[in-house]
């Protein structure tokens, strides 16, 4: 029963989910390119700025946008203090250590979030709306416009940001060599600290986005991690249009898969993605190979 | 002669005064009856746990403000399963050995249940399962009754509907875990009998956030209606995704999701949905003729008494439970096998999954009319008549 239609709604909603994947894979990304630690516990951001926002509304009856931007600065804060407590405290340590570190406060973050708001599942109202788009035959949420529209707008900060301003620069300096970045005056401690805020915020702000239309839990952050991180991997690390292909290849590939071959292996296939990339091409789909910048 | 007769008073007299002294104690102190409890009131399936373990210690505090059972408290000793058959029949084991209890109600899922079920009738307990697995009580198994309703009849009771509006191509989306794949067995085996002709057959993750390619499938089958059988978040995700893909065929649901939340969380969404339900959420449209009513409006006030929020489908499957097992020790006294034995004779016993009569050909005790069908109408549950 294949018909054109189809084709088109496979399309439209592989390209949502993967936009979705490729916001939370930019948060990898930047906490790796300033500080080469693979951030497990970037899931559980996004699931703090959907949580945040819920709890924010109906604790404090702000409108919307209030308690967004209050949700962002709370799971940003978050961020800090994650990085404040658990990784400034162990600077002199292998990178594995860390990113066990990182699991760790992952499951702390879930589980202080289970206690504190339980385990129920949250709706959040659309932003626009629920009457469903046209677009040749296939239809798309008004939410989905939303996270495409917000998707792009990080990715043309993220670019302007670490290719043209001082401390974008001083970020990457410290991820290509810290010790060097501070003999030339760069505070690495500062632009770590950085690194977790603005990752924290970028998570969080994937979590509100998406938090109408998947719904959120204190759980959600699993699984929305690693499909983020399977992003980042096909994406080679990049926190620009790398991840973004990476994320919407992912997004198109599970929906195509689970449309024309089978739903049960929609998991599957992002896993064998990420196991075929780390083994075949580590550095990513999209880089060249690897020449050392000086 | 004569000395025969004095020690025969002076035994007597021993006697009674023995007894008197037993009685006494019994009606100073009387140790309570220690009931147990093995509830997933955390984990995956604490949706089911939760209701359950408060419906019980609320039935259980009841009945001792009452003044107990013949003047002896209840005692409950509620385990948390985690919905963890290893953490189950640990559980199960320190109920039976370290606090002795005469009887246990739950555990929650099927795959609890199933854990447990060699214990228990190792150590000759009765247990009273809240989950729905058809396999928990058959084969019948001497010492294992359930409340909660046979999937089965969820089934027929959506099988009978489409019957009637003679819809018989049909798509089911399951969800992949204990409860989906039940179903998904349970849909696929009646389908012959009922004259359903499965045409696509569709599964999704407990954990995945977006069904809409597995919809797109079935909106460009033939399928006049679309069954879905999964527990929250999974179904009401389904029920925007429908609305969203415009698709117009019914939806129906699974009694996994017979609660306020899932109207709450699917929002326009579940507009018009319909499924098969206890009739714990739609009691007070039931008529009055109906013999769990008395039994359901009780139930629905003290639990909005307690606990603030309405009680559901699940948290029945405690009470039934508790006031099954309340019956069988007012009648035959706090032995194991006496509460066995009594709980087997229960008939016509109106509760809030159904009318119960066990038998010792059937531990599950419910006919298909346990099920009611209701339609989702303006953002509340409404009985279809």
């Amino acid at each position: 029963m294949d018909n054109p239609s189809q084709l088109v709604q496979y399309v439209l909603s592989g390209l949502s989910n993967g936009a979705i994947y490729a916001l939370i894979g930019f948060g990898f990304a930047i906490i790796h390119n300033a500080t080469g630690i693979l951030n497990f516990a970037q899931g559980e951001f996004v699931m703090l700025g959907g949580m945040f926002t819920i709890f924010i509304l109906s604790f404090f009856n702000l409108p919307l946008v209030p308690a967004i931007v209050l949700a962002i600065v709370f799971s940003t804060l978050v961020g800090i203090l994650f990085e404040r407590l658990a990784i400034r405290p162990l600077k002199n340590v292998k990178p594995l250590s860390l990113v066990i570190i990182t699991i760790g406060a992952s499951i702390f973050i879930r589980g202080a979030a289970m206690l504190i708001w339980g385990k129920d599942t949250h709706a959040l109202p659309a932003f626009s709306g629920n009457a469903p788009l046209y677009v040749y035959g296939a239809t798309i949420m008004p939410q989905h416009l939303w996270i495409f529209g917000i998707t792009l707008l990080i990715i043309i900060a993220n670019k302007l940001f670490f290719s043209y301003s001082i401390i974008g620069k001083a970020m990457r300096a410290c991820a290509y060599n810290a010790h060097a970045a501070s003999l030339v005056g760069i505070d690495v401690k500062i632009m770590v600290l950085l690194s977790f805020a603005v990752s924290s915020a970028i998570g969080s702000m994937a979590g509100i986005i998406i938090a109408p239309l998947t719904m959120t839990s204190y759980d959600v952050g699993i699984m929305l991690g690693i499909k983020g991180f399977c992003a980042v991997i096909i994406g080679g690390m990049s926190s620009g249009l790398g991840t973004v292909l990476g994320g919407l290849l992912l997004g198109l590939l599970e929906s195509l898969g689970a449309g024309y071959i089978s739903a049960s292996y929609k998991d599957a296939i992002a896993f064998i993605i990420l196991l075929l990339i780390l083994f075949i091409r580590p550095e990513g789909l999209f880089k060249q190979k690897e020449t050392q910048r000086v | 002669m004569k000395k025969c007769f004095i020690s025969t008073t002076l035994f007597s007299v021993i006697v009674t005064i023995l007894s008197i002294c037993m009685a006494g104690t019994q009606a100073f102190a009387a140790p309570p009856i220690k009931i147990g409890a093995l509830f997933s009131v955390s984990g995956p399936a604490a949706f089911l746990g939760e209701p359950e373990r408060n419906t019980a210690q609320m039935v259980v505090n009841e009945i001792n403000k009452a003044g107990g059972i013949k003047g002896q408290k209840l005692e409950l000793v509620v385990i948390d399963t985690q919905g963890d058959p290893a953490k189950a029949v640990q559980g199960a084991n320190k109920l039976i050995k370290d606090d002795k209890v005469v009887a246990i109600i739950g555990p929650s899922t099927t795959g609890d249940s199933m854990a447990v079920i060699p214990v228990v009738e190792k150590a000759e307990i009765p247990l009273i399962s809240c989950a729905a697995g058809i396999k928990i009580t058959d084969p019948i198994k001497k010492w294992i009754f359930k409340t909660a309703q046979n999937d089965a009849l969820a089934v027929a009771r959506i099988y009978e509907h489409l019957n009637k509006q003679k819809i018989s191509k049909i798509a089911i989306l399951t969800v992949s875990d204990g409860f989906g794949s039940s179903g998904r067995e349970q849909l696929v085996a009646h389908a012959k009998a009922f004259g359903m002709d499965i045409i696509s057959n569709e599964t999704y993750g407990p954990k995945d956030t977006d069904m809409t390619a597995q919809l797109t499938k079935i909106r460009g089958s033939s399928a006049q209606a679309i069954i879905c059988w999964g527990t929250n978040p999974g179904p009401a995700i389904v029920a925007r995704n429908v609305k969203q893909l415009g698709i117009k065929v019914p939806l129906f649901m699974s009694h996994g999701v017979s609660s306020k939340k899932f109207i709450e969380l699917a929002g326009n969404g579940a507009e018009g949905i319909m499924l098969p339900s206890g009739r714990v959420i739609v009691a007070s449209q039931i008529p009055n003729t109906d013999r769990q009513k008395k039994a359901l409006l009780s139930y629905v006030n003290s639990y909005k008494k307690a606990y603030k929020v309405e009680g559901d489908h699940f948290g029945g499957h405690a009470w039934d439970a508790m006031m099954l097992l309340k019956g069988a020790i007012e009648k035959a006294g706090i032995s194991p096998v006496a509460i066995r034995d009594q709980l087997e004779k229960t008939a016509k016993f109106a509760g809030i999954g159904g009318t119960f009569n066990y038998s010792a050909q059937d531990h599950a005790g419910l006919a298909k009319d346990a099920f009611v069908l209701v339609e989702v109408k303006n953002q509340n549950w409404k009985l279809v008549k």
